[in-house]
């Protein structure tokens, strides 16, 4: 594999490169024992807050911290208008797709997307077709994972359209470097992350039904105190201002939502659901969820309350659908892509799974439906064994899997128990959409594979996070070590 | 507020309160086992204090003998016991958790130290007098941390429900425990310390002196602990502080009222107005036997109202 672009510097002694200038100086200048302890204090903050993130079916404590970096991530200003402008085109793509998909399926007459790859999807919900959600927009928060191998080069890895998390990390990574490191923050002009709360809800309640009024009633629907983001829940809900509910404290009469208070019945306009389409309502969906709220859809469909994200969001970052969101861009916006996609072989493609086949020790495979990095195989670093595994599944079930090559990820200097090393990292900034606008907070979480070599990123597999720097105006392009 | 959020808020404060009253509970019946004159007397002790928390049937049920071991046991850790100190510190953090954003930090550290400390405890024997001081202290850091750091709202309004209901049938419990011993004038000094360990449990002894001072008087002590205002404990003060939470939680709805507040008021006026003569001539048993009765129904009423609407 060739050599990962370091976001620092190239080499030891290679010249740093200008965003970076005031972190290598503080790197340069501050003991190990030093950062240790500035580590250990991270760490007893973050416990002392709760952020815990749930990881299951592994035996132990599930109550886990996610590991956090001290060292951050930093980004100049035209490298992240870049990325920004690219983001917004392709949440916009996706948007249009998902209502061209649910209405007209343009794209699907034109033949610029196999069709049985949309309505043939599991993740298809018949019950959105001939429905337009309040103001038309279906995926109002999307997290977008980008990675990078090289000073220009960024790559969207995959798109989350459905519930993406992770940002309570964001803005609780900057409050910690705010008070571990106020000099060294100090010294960069960063643009501040601490809106996305305001942004969120301005998101929200832009979605609401027109009915509703200029102050709509936004709820945040939880599956519950088991789910593993659920500290994100509570934080975001409290960040808001408004209520974080279960299933249990929703009912609907006469297809209006109502929320169970202690002062009777309170009528719900948005619902920012945090739990996924199957357990939205038994009546609509799978009847045997617990977690979601009967009559919820018939509800949404009447247009009497507005769910955030729409249900059937899961066609649009598919990772067999992904391939095509290029060819979306250009059929919706006439537009060329700002932000270029990952290569990907199909394996239900006779010719790409021939291919696949025979470089799986030079690919990635992953489930194209899968998540939170289960389910995926690294080929130059699985055993052979593996790989044989891989090949068979892929040959019983080739229309579950995709492959890519694996791309050298950048790297970011990070506190590890050898020392200061450089750990692999992505990028996923959080996109929000109105029929008016697309609002991006500046940055987004950096998730670090802390593993050394390791590609995977996912807390759920052990990766860490940073926080993002965005600074305010671009640094000179690179200085001399220090 | 959340309806599910105000059960979580009120059942938090009936389980720390309950807690430390099972550990009065306990005290004053390891006092009163060892104040005994006969010979087998302080089982019976043993078994009141079940009868009056409503325990004996789940003990009969695990436990062919009363021994203070076992009675210890079943009201300490016994998962089985819902009423135990054990479970309700675990029930009560596993409230606090759910609604989490609702208690202060203060509030959460408390209980979730005393939850991780009292896991591994050991109460039996010599330790058991320690550990039931530790409780009570456990139980007033907390309330202590809600009375000094929790927003004056609805989530503060039914924590305070809870403790204070929880607290009135708690005082009508202890009493009950022995009822015969105050429905009678007695010289006796063995029951003369019996007396006082009543009054200790709810941490009335001195009080009783600074507002009678005068001996221990059977009468005086059940007035002080049924009809007084200025105890916190009494029956009375506990009815008073029901009503004003309630009245309060009402005013912040624009006076959305229920069949809660009549009862409460009614319970209230009963007791402001009442006389401990009239009391003890109707019989001590039979009145507080009415009274947990009626505060039982009261919290099925608050639930209905407020939460299971």
């Amino acid at each position: 594999m060739v050599r990962a672009f370091d976001e620092m510097r190239q080499g030891p002694e290679g010249p740093v490169r200008g965003a970076y200038a005031e972190v290598a100086a503080w790197l340069a200048r501050t003991p190990l024992e030093e950062l240790e302890a500035k580590r250990a204090e991270a760490e007893l903050l973050f416990r002392r807050i709760g952020i815990t993130f749930a990881v299951y079916g592994e035996g132990g404590d599930p109550e886990r911290l996610i590991p956090f970096d001290i060292i951050p991530r930093v980004l100049g200003r035209t490298e992240w208008e870049r990325l920004s402008t690219g983001l917004a085109q392709r949440v916009r793509a996706l948007n249009a797709f998902l209502a061209d998909c649910y209405g007209p399926q343009e794209i699907l007459k034109a033949g610029r997307i196999p069709a049985r790859l949309v309505t043939g999807n599991d993740l298809f919900r018949q019950e959105m077709l001939d429905f337009t959600p309040p103001g038309g927009v279906y995926t109002h928060i999307a997290g977008i994972d980008l990675v990078r191998t090289g000073p220009d080069e960024f790559y969207v890895l995959e798109d989350n359209a459905r519930t993406p998390s992770g940002v309570s990390y964001m803005l609780e990574n900057r409050e910690a470097m705010l008070r571990l490191f106020p000099k060294l923050v100090a010294r960069h002009r960063l643009l501040p992350v601490n809106r996305y709360p305001e942004d969120l809800l301005a998101t929200l309640k832009a979605a609401a039904p027109e009915r509703a009024g200029p102050d709509p009633t936004v709820v945040v629907l939880t599956p519950g105190s088991f789910n593993s983001a659920y500290y994100e829940h509570c934080f975001l809900a409290d960040e808001m201002g408004v209520e974080v509910v279960e299933g249990a404290d929703l009912f609907v009469e006469n297809e209006v939502v109502f929320m169970r208070t202690t002062a009777g019945p309170r009528r719900v306009d948005v619902i920012y659901r945090r739990i996924d389409d199957d357990f939205l309502d038994p009546l609509a969906f799978r009847p045997d969820s617990l977690l979601g709220v009967p009559g919820l859809m018939a509800a949404y469909r009447a247009g009497n309350v507005a769910l955030c994200n729409a249900p059937g969001c899961g066609i649009a970052d598919d990772k067999a659908v992904y391939p095509y969101v290029p060819e979306m861009i250009r059929f919706y916006l006439g537009e060329e892509p700002k932000l270029a996609n990952v290569p990907t072989y199909l394996c239900e493609r006779e010719e790409d799974r021939a291919y696949v086949l025979d470089h799986l020790h030079e690919l990635v495979v992953k489930l194209a439906q899968g998540s939170g990095g289960y389910g995926m195989m690294i080929g130059p670093h699985a055993t052979a064994a593996e790989r044989a595994e891989f090949a068979a599944r892929i040959r019983a079930r080739p229309g579950d899997y995709i492959a890519q090559p694996t791309l050298a990820l950048s790297t970011v200097p990070t506190l590890c128990a050898s020392g200061i090393a450089p750990r692999h990292v992505d990028l996923r900034p959080f996109v929000l959409s109105t029929k008016d606008e697309v609002r991006i907070v500046p940055g987004g979480l950096t998730r670090v594979a802390l593993r050394e070599g390791s590609l995977v990123v996912n807390s759920s597999q052990g990766g860490g996070t940073k926080d993002t720097w965005v600074l305010e105006n671009d640094p000179s392009p690179s200085t001399q070590p220090c | 507020m959340l309806s599910r959020t105000a059960d979580c808020l009120f059942w938090l404060g009936r389980y720390t309160e309950r807690a430390a009253n099972v550990a009065r509970g306990l005290s004053v019946t390891l006092r009163l086992a060892s104040l005994s004159s006969e010979l087998g007397a302080e089982l019976d002790a043993w078994r009141s204090l079940l009868v009056a928390s409503g325990c004996a049937p789940g003990f009969d049920a695990k436990h062919a003998e009363t021994t203070q071991e076992n009675v210890v046991d079943f009201l300490v850790r016994d998962p089985d016991n819902l009423s135990g100190i054990i479970p309700c510190f675990s029930a009560a953090r596993h409230n606090a958790r759910t609604v989490r954003t609702a208690l202060t930090v203060d509030m959460w550290g408390a209980l979730n130290d005393s939850w991780n400390q009292i896991r591994t405890a050991e109460f039996q024997g010599e330790r058991l007098p320690g550990f039931l001081e530790w409780v009570r202290e456990r139980v007033l850091l907390f309330n202590g941390a809600a009375q000094d750091t929790m927003l004056r709202g609805e989530p503060w309004l039914f924590v305070q429900l809870g403790t204070a209901l929880e607290r009135a049938d708690n005082t009508a419990r202890l009493l009950d425990v022995k009822h015969g011993l105050l429905g009678r004038a007695s010289q006796d000094t063995v029951e003369y310390g019996q007396w006082q360990a009543i009054l200790q449990s709810v941490s009335a002894l001195r009080a009783y002196h600074w507002v009678y001072r005068d001996r221990l008087e059977a009468a005086k002590i059940a007035e002080l602990l049924i009809l007084r205002p200025e105890l916190p404990r009494s029956l009375v003060a506990c009815f008073g502080r029901v009503v004003e939470v309630l009245e309060r939680i009402a005013a912040g709805q624009g006076g959305r009222r229920g069949e809660c507040h009549r009862l409460a008021g009614e319970l209230h006026a009963r007791l402001a107005y009442g006389r401990i003569d009239d009391i003890l001539e109707g019989g001590l048993h039979a009145f507080l036997t009415d009274m947990i009765g009626r505060t039982a129904r009261l919290g099925s009423e608050i639930e209905a109202f407020y939460i299971r609407a």
